[in-house]
């Protein structure tokens, strides 16, 4: 495991918020893939080391809650909202474009790696739907022709980093 | 702007031009003041004063809050943990997000406030995954207030001690439920816990007397301690106080977040006055009014409801006065405020499976019934949209309904049954002739939402 420094500063400083270790299974999970993209078998063996647990404990909470993955994705994570308000204006739609975009499958990554598309539950954000996050970002009120711009922008970046 | 339909409370400086997430700003605005006011009382005082407002839980269940305060089991000795319920997970609802996101001292004021009042000196806020700008959003603020003195070891002076820290989950539903809320914060699965014994006010956090209370419950406390309890309980409705956050998605032409007095606006002035009426050469079919798994309510429908005074009333979808009473005599509930709209374009069935595949998803497995029986009503659901539809489908899907709620862990049980059973019910005919309708063209402008 090679995790940068301001990431074990960060585990350090994160598991003093509980009494007891393992409640920062989930915080550690989540520095780990900010850090590393995903959770290796290393990295579970790591976390349930630093958390004097078993791996398995550890093991069952990736398999458990579907923000962690244990594979690598693309440069950027579309997620699509599939849930019913989203749906009712356009959601699905939206997903199909974005799919169109990027020749990408659902679940999957693109060809060229730039993209991984999914479709996600609710994100809290009904009011203003069709929404996307791209990343850590929320885009609001995402009809087909605003999800062709974002999947522009998205090759835009691509193109100013060399890869076109 | 807010609508003049509406009375601001808690949202009172949402989209204020101006108005920012910081603490000079909240300052600014009076902010802290009732919390320096409130560690100036004794903390029983406080409790009573909640109780006195009538508060009730804006999480989904309505539960009275000053209530749930003095069940915590003090005997014990224990320390007493509050957990912030910012899971905001039912879909439908979104109000939590703007508080978080514009307005986090207002939270953080809440939270200190029910911290001294309960003596609580360690508070958790469980935020969902998917806000990662909420959550340092947050966290700053917390530092802000931290260094200013209304958070830390000695809490503006009083020798009171109290920390808060932000926990983020990671994309289950589940976690919204208190119970598997604590199994996650102790960094498990979070797989619900069977009450009794384990009642968080008894046996919580670490197996500690823990609250845990929704986002906007504790922006209302603060109000409570700002105004007084009697003062809150003038706003609203008898047994439906203080301001209610709305959140209205779908078929309107003005979707959005609003706030309205208890019981004092109904649900077609809300859907109509507010938020703009149906979509041009729309109708309004069915609204559901709490949160997903609410129960629909179809227009046209009638109810009959004996007031609490005994006179008798009729009520038709519109005439519903939005508060959680009024809404559970018309066999829905109030829930978490999330107001779900379809006009008459939509096919009823596939937005039931729309709403089946969610609860599928999210069943953490536990209960036999729970499992199998969201999947199911997934499966038929799936298979009905897919051109294979039998007449009998709405009983088979009532029958495994039926055997889900009340036969598990966890209410999750009821909120994956209810959806079920109320579409068939109210859209009996639509499921019946769903193998001829189903099958017929779509218009253009039919919406795929499976
Ligand atoms: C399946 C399920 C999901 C829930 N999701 C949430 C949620 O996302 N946010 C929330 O505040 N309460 C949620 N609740 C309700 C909580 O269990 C709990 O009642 C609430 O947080 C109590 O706070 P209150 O008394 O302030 O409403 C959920 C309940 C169930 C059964
Ligand atoms: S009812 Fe469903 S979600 Fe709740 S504990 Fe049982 S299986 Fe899990
Ligand atoms: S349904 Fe899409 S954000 Fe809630």
């Amino acid at each position: 495991m090679n995790l940068k420094p301001e990431t074990l500063e960060k585990i350090d400083g994160v598991i003093t918020h509980y009494p007891v270790k393992r409640s920062a299974a989930l915080p550690l999970l989540h520095l780990v893939q900010e850090d590393q993209g995903f959770i290796a078998p290393e990295a579970i063996e790591w976390i349930a080391e630093k958390l004097e647990l078993q791996p398995v404990n550890v093991y069952e909470l990736v398999t458990f809650y579907p923000m962690f993955r244990q594979q690598p994705i693309g440069r950027r994570h579309i997620k699509v909202c599939r849930t019913l308000s989203c749906a009712l204006v356009g959601g699905f739609q939206v997903c199909e474009e974005m799919r169109k975009q990027f020749d990408c499958a659902l679940g999957a990554t693109s060809a060229d790696g730039e993209v991984t598309i999914e479709f996600v539950e609710c994100l809290a954000s009904c009011g203003t739907g069709p929404v996307v996050m791209i990343d850590d970002e929320l885009h609001e009120k995402v009809h087909v022709a605003r999800a062709r711009e974002l999947a522009a922008q998205i090759r835009a970046v691509a193109a100013a980093e060399g890869r076109a | 702007m807010p609508h003049p339909a509406e009375r601001r409370l808690v949202f009172e400086h949402l989209d204020e031009p101006g108005y920012t997430p910081d603490l000079p700003c909240y300052l600014r605005y009076g902010g802290y003041e009732a919390l320096r006011k409130s560690v100036q009382r004794q903390p029983a005082e406080l409790v009573d004063e909640v109780k006195r407002s009538g508060l009730r839980g804006r999480g989904g269940a309505g539960f009275p809050c000053g209530v749930k305060w003095t069940l915590l089991d003090r005997r014990s000795g224990k320390p007493v943990y509050l957990i912030v319920n910012a899971d905001e997970s039912e879909p439908g609802t979104f109000k939590d997000r703007y508080i978080i996101h514009q307005d986090p001292h207002q939270l953080i004021e809440g939270i200190m406030i029910t911290c001294w009042a309960n003596q609580v000196h360690q508070a958790y806020i469980y935020i969902r995954g998917e806000f990662p700008h909420g959550a340092r959003l947050l966290e700053q603020a917390i530092a802000e207030a931290r260094a200013a003195g209304f958070v830390g070891p000695d809490v503006l002076g009083t020798g009171y001690s109290c920390e808060i820290f932000v926990h983020r989950g990671a994309g289950a539903y589940i976690c919204g439920e208190e119970t598997g809320l604590i199994e996650s914060l102790e960094g498990k699965r979070p797989y619900p816990r069977i009450k009794p014994p384990y009642f968080p006010a008894v046996l919580g956090l670490y197996q500690c007397p823990t609250i845990v209370n929704n986002v906007e419950t504790l922006c209302h406390v603060k109000h409570i301690a700002a105004m007084g309890g009697e003062a809150f309980a003038r706003i609203g409705t008898l047994n439906n106080t203080g301001t209610r956050l709305l959140c209205v998605s779908g078929h309107v032409q003005h979707p959005g977040y609003f706030e309205v007095e208890s019981g004092k606006v109904t649900l077609g002035r809300l859907l109509n006055e507010i938020c703009g009426g149906p979509r041009p050469g729309r109708q309004f079919k069915a609204v559901i009014p709490g949160g997903s798994s609410s129960k629909i309510l179809r227009f046209g429908e009638r109810f009959k409801i004996k007031q609490p005074n005994g006179s008798m009333v009729e009520w038709g979808v519109e005439d519903i006065p939005m508060d959680f009473d009024s809404l559970a005599s018309c066999g829905s509930m109030g829930g978490s405020g999330g107001v779900i709209v379809m006009d008459d374009s939509v096919d009823i069935v596939a937005a039931l499976a729309n709403l089946n595949a969610f609860y599928a998803h999210e069943s953490c497995g536990q209960c036999t019934p729970c499992r199998e029986g969201s999947l199911w009503m997934k499966k038929i659901t799936a298979r009905m949209v897919h051109g294979d539809a039998r007449p009998q489908d709405g009983e088979l899907l009532k029958s495994v309904a039926d055997q889900i709620a009340g036969r598990t862990i966890c209410p999750f049980g009821e909120a994956c049954a209810w959806p079920t059973q109320s579409f068939v019910l109210k859209f009996a005919g639509e499921f019946a002739g769903y193998a001829e309708i189903g099958k017929q063209p779509k218009a253009a402008d039919h919406v795929q939402i499976v």
